[in-house]
C-alpha cells in the first residue's frame, strides 16, 4: 500500500481521491457514432453554453498574483487601456486582430464547438468577442462606423461574454493550423484573460493555483517535508514491487540532472506511475538526478492567463534551483503546456543556460532522454511485459503544436511513438485527422481542468472520444497513452462519461517502466 | 473636362491614402515586438525553411487547402484570377507594353470570369453555410459587393460600352506623368473607376490588410530554434 500525500484543494484533482458521479450531471453527454473516425459537422445553436461561467477568483487569489482583488471602479477605461498596451507589445495580437477575413475555415475545427454547437465556440467568433472591442476603440472604421464592421462597446454584457467564452478555450491552437493567416486564438484568449485580470476579474482555478506556486513551489501547495515523505514512500513501493532500490532523490546537490515535472506526478493516478517510470529509466541509465523542493512544479499556469510577470516569475524558480543544485542538465517530465513553456519560452525568460553542459539541449524532454537511451541500447526493454496492453497515443496539443522533440520538425510526433513501440508490441494510431498537428485537445487544457467546467470538459472531449472509439472497435485498444498531466487527469475523469474505463489512460513512462528489466544492465 | 480633373484628383488622393496607409500599417507590424517564440509546430528549423513555408501559403494557400476545400477552391480561384487581371491591367500603365504583360492578355480576359465565379462562391457560402452566416457582418457583404461590382463594371467596359481603350490608356499615362488627358466619360468607365478608388481607400482600414498582415504572423514566420538561439524582444528584452 502506497503512502500518498493527498491535499483536498489539489490543483489537479486525482481520480482516486475524488469520486466522479456521472448521475449528478445536469447535461447530456454527446453520443458517439459507431465505426466513425471524425465527428459529424454540427449545426449552429446559439447560446447553448452561455450559462457556463467558471468560478471567479476571490480577492485573495487575484491579489496574490499581482492583480486588483475585485472589479475596479473605472473598469471599462482600464480594460481598454490594458488592451491597447497588449496590442502595442505583441506583434501576434496586433496582426491577428487586423487580418481575419471571416473566411470560415476555422469554424468547424474547435473541439468545443463540435461538442457544444455554441457558435461562440467557433474560433473566429470567439476572437470576434475581443476583435469587436478592439475595433470600437482602436480602428478608424470601428470608431466611426461601428455597426458596419461589427464593432462593440466593452460593456457589462460584453465582459460577461468574455468571461464565459474565453474560459471555454483551451488554447490548444488547432484552429491556427487551419487558418490561412496563422491566426492563433490562444494568443487572443490569453490577452482577454490578462485584460480581465487587470481589472480584477480573474478565474479561481488558475489564479489560486498560481498563488500556491509562488508561495510553496508547486500547484498543489505540497511543502518540502510532504514531498520528501511521498517520494520515500514511492521508493519503498518500487522496492517492494521489483526488489530493486530505485531512488527518487530531492534537493540532491551535484546531481547531473534536475528533473522538473508536473506536481500531479507526485500523487495523482496515472501520473505517479509515470514518475516511477522516469525513476527506473534514470536508475537503469545510471545517471544521477534530483527533484527540487523549491522548483517542484513544471506547470506554469501564467501562460493560460497571459500574464508576462507571472510567467517569468514562475519559471525563474527553475533557473534558481538549477544553479543552487549545481546540475548539468534540466529534463522536463510529461506535461503539455509545461513543455511549451520550457521548450519555447525558458531560453527567453530564464536563459541563457551557459552554466549547464552544452552537450545537451536545454531543456530536454524526458521522452527525448529515454529515446536517446533506447537508441544507444542503454535500456533493456521487455516488450512482452506490455502484451496485455493495446495502445494508442494521444498527441497533447501543446507538445504537438507549440514545441518540438528531437532535431527534425515533427519529432514530437515520432519520438513518443518510437518509445512506445520500443516498449510494447501492440500500437495503433487513431484517425489521421485527429493526431499529430491535427490532434484534438483532451478538453481540459488551458486552465479549464476544474470541476465547475465539467460540462464543457465532457462535451469538448467528444471529438477525441470519437476517434478513440474507432480504434477501440477496430483494434481492441485498451490503453490511451498521454504525456501531459492535464490530459491524464481530464481523461481519467471524462472517459467514463463515454462508457470507457477510466483506467485506460496511462502515462507513457508507465509503459516504459513496466518494460524495463531492472538490474539487467548493471 | 471637369470629370477628368475630378477623377484625376480622386486617383491621386486614393493613391496617397493607399500607399501611406499600407506603409504605415506595415511599419507598425514590423515595429511591434514579438516577445516570445510562438511558431505553430511543426515549424521550419531555418530561415530558408520559413521562406518555403510562406511561399506555399501565398502561392497555393496550403493551410486553407487542408482546412476546407470549398473555401480553398473559391478563394484560390478568386485570388489567382485577380492577380492575372491586375497584371493584364498593366498595359494601361506601360508604354511600350512589357513583353510578359502582352503575353498574358488572352488569359487575363477569361480570368475576369473566374474572378466573378470565385467571388460568387465565397458570397454564396455567407448565405448557405450556417457557421459562416453567423460570423458574417455587413462589411463582409459590402466588400464582396464592391469586388463583384468592380469585376462586372470592368466587363461592362469591354463587352457592353466598347470604350476605346486607347483613350483610357492615354488618360492613365497622363495621370502618371502629370500630363492630364481627357477621360472617356462613359458610364461603365466612371463606375469602374469610382469603385476602384473606393477599394484603394478602404484597403488600409479593412480586412484587406490580410495581404500585408500575413507576412508578419509570428505563428508562421518564426523559426523553430527556441532552444538554440535565445530570442528576446519587447518585454522579454527588458
Amino acid at each position: 500500500m502506497r503512502v500518498r500525500f493527498v491535499t483536498p484543494q489539489a490543483g489537479l484533482p486525482s481520480n482516486n481521491t475524488r469520486s466522479y458521479d456521472v448521475a449528478k450531471a445536469t447535461f447530456d453527454t454527446p453520443e458517439l457514432k459507431p465505426h466513425q473516425e471524425v465527428v459529424d459537422l454540427p449545426t449552429v445553436k446559439p447560446g447553448t453554453m452561455h450559462h457556463l461561467k467558471t468560478f471567479p477568483a476571490k480577492p485573495v487569489h487575484n491579489e496574490s498574483i499581482g492583480y486588483p482583488g475585485e472589479l475596479v471602479d473605472d473598469w471599462q477605461d482600464k480594460a481598454v487601456q490594458r488592451l491597447g498596451e497588449l496590442v502595442e507589445g505583441s506583434k501576434a495580437l496586433r496582426v491577428f486582430l487586423d487580418t481575419c477575413v471571416k473566411c470560415g475555415a476555422c469554424t468547424d475545427k474547435c473541439h468545443y464547438f463540435l461538442g457544444t454547437q455554441d457558435p461562440n465556440n467557433m474560433p473566429v467568433a470567439r476572437q470576434d468577442l475581443l476583435r469587436s472591442v478592439y475595433r470600437r476603440y482602436f480602428t478608424f472604421a470601428g470608431k466611426h462606423f461601428p455597426k458596419l464592421v461589427g464593432a462593440k462597446d466593452f460593456d457589462k454584457p460584453m465582459l460577461d461574454d468574455w468571461y464565459n467564452y474565453f474560459h471555454q478555450c483551451s488554447q490548444c491552437r488547432r484552429c491556427s493550423v487551419f487558418c490561412p493567416y496563422g491566426i492563433d486564438t490562444a494568443e487572443i484568449s490569453m490577452a482577454a484573460r490578462e485584460v480581465m485580470d487587470s481589472i480584477g476579474v480573474g478565474q479561481k482555478y488558475c489564479n489560486e493555483i498560481l498563488g500556491k506556486v509562488h508561495k510553496v513551489g508547486n500547484n498543489l501547495g505540497l511543502p518540502e517535508p510532504a514531498l520528501v515523505d511521498t517520494l520515500e514512500g514511492l521508493e519503498e513501493d518500487v522496492e517492494e514491487d521489483t526488489g530493486v532500490l530505485v531512488r527518487f532523490p530531492v534537493d540532491q546537490k551535484g546531481a547531473d540532472v534536475l528533473l522538473i515535472t508536473p506536481s500531479a506526478d507526485f500523487f495523482a493516478e496515472p501520473h505517479i506511475d509515470g514518475l516511477i517510470g522516469y525513476g527506473k529509466v534514470f536508475h537503469q541509465a545510471g545517471i544521477s538526478w534530483t527533484l527540487s523542493s523549491y522548483a517542484s512544479e513544471a506547470a506554469n499556469f501564467s501562460m493560460f492567463i497571459g500574464s508576462a510577470d507571472n510567467l517569468k516569475k514562475t519559471a525563474m524558480r527553475i533557473r534558481e534551483a538549477a544553479l543552487e543544485l549545481g546540475v548539468k542538465r534540466i529534463i522536463v517530465g510529461e506535461c503539455g503546456h509545461a513543455w511549451r513553456v520550457a521548450y519555447s519560452f525558458w531560453n527567453t525568460l530564464i536563459g541563457p543556460f551557459d552554466f549547464l553542459d552544452p552537450k545537451y539541449p536545454v531543456p530536454q524532454h524526458i521522452v527525448e532522454f529515454t529515446y536517446d537511451l533506447i537508441q544507444r541500447g542503454a535500456l533493456e526493454l521487455d516488450k512482452e511485459a506490455n502484451d496485455h496492453r493495446r495502445i494508442t497515443f494521444h498527441d497533447s496539443c501543446n507538445v504537438a503544436r507549440a514545441s518540438r522533440m528531437g532535431n527534425i520538425p515533427g519529432g514530437q510526433f515520432i519520438l513518443p511513438r518510437e518509445v512506445i513501440k520500443a516498449a510494447a508490441n501492440n500500437f495503433f494510431d487513431m484517425a489521421p485527422d485527429t493526431i499529430h498537428e491535427k490532434t484534438f485537445c483532451c478538453g481540459g487544457g488551458g486552465g479549464l481542468l476544474t470541476d465547475d467546467l465539467m460540462e464543457l470538459r465532457v462535451k469538448g472531449a467528444m471529438p477525441r472520444m470519437q476517434a478513440l472509439k474507432q480504434v477501440v472497435e477496430e483494434n481492441d485498444v485498451n490503453t490511451l497513452v498521454a504525456i501531459c498531466a492535464i490530459c491524464k487527469t481530464q481523461f481519467a475523469k471524462v472517459l467514463p462519461y463515454y462508457q470507457f474505463d477510466s483506467h485506460m489512460i496511462t502515462s507513457l513512462h508507465e509503459v516504459v517502466g513496466d518494460a524495463i528489466q531492472l538490474g539487467a544492465k548493471e | 473636362m471637369i470629370l477628368s480633373v475630378v477623377f484625376a484628383l480622386l486617383f491621386y488622393a486614393a493613391t496617397i491614402l493607399l500607399v501611406v496607409g499600407v506603409a504605415r500599417k506595415i511599419a507598425v507590424y514590423a515595429r511591434t515586438p514579438a516577445p516570445l517564440k510562438i511558431p505553430v509546430a511543426p515549424a521550419p528549423l531555418t530561415r530558408a525553411g520559413v521562406v518555403w513555408r510562406m511561399t506555399k501559403e501565398i502561392t497555393v494557400f496550403r493551410s486553407l487547402f487542408f482546412s476546407n476545400k470549398w473555401i480553398w477552391l473559391f478563394g484560390w480561384m478568386f485570388h489567382v484570377a485577380l492577380a492575372l487581371v491586375l497584371a493584364r491591367h498593366l498595359r494601361y500603365f506601360t508604354e511600350p507594353v512589357w513583353g510578359w504583360v502582352a503575353l498574358i492578355q488572352p488569359f487575363g480576359k477569361y480570368a475576369a470570369f473566374a474572378m466573378i465565379a470565385g467571388l460568387a462562391g465565397l458570397w454564396a457560402r455567407r448565405f448557405l453555410v450556417d457557421r459562416v452566416r453567423y460570423i458574417t457582418s455587413l462589411s463582409d457583404h459590402l466588400m464582396l459587393a464592391l469586388l463583384m461590382a468592380i469585376a462586372l463594371s470592368g466587363l461592362g467596359i469591354k463587352y457592353l460600352s466598347h470604350t476605346d481603350i486607347v483613350d483610357i490608356k492615354a488618360y492613365m499615362l497622363g495621370l502618371m506623368y502629370f500630363d492630364w488627358q481627357p477621360l472617356p466619360a462613359d458610364g461603365f468607365v466612371l463606375l469602374h473607376f469610382s469603385l476602384v478608388i473606393t477599394l484603394m481607400v478602404v484597403f488600409p482600414i479593412s480586412k484587406l490588410l490580410h495581404a500585408p498582415g500575413m507576412f508578419f504572423a509570428p505563428t508562421r514566420t518564426q523559426v523553430d530554434d527556441a532552444r538554440e538561439v535565445r530570442h528576446t524582444a519587447g518585454w522579454t528584452a527588458e
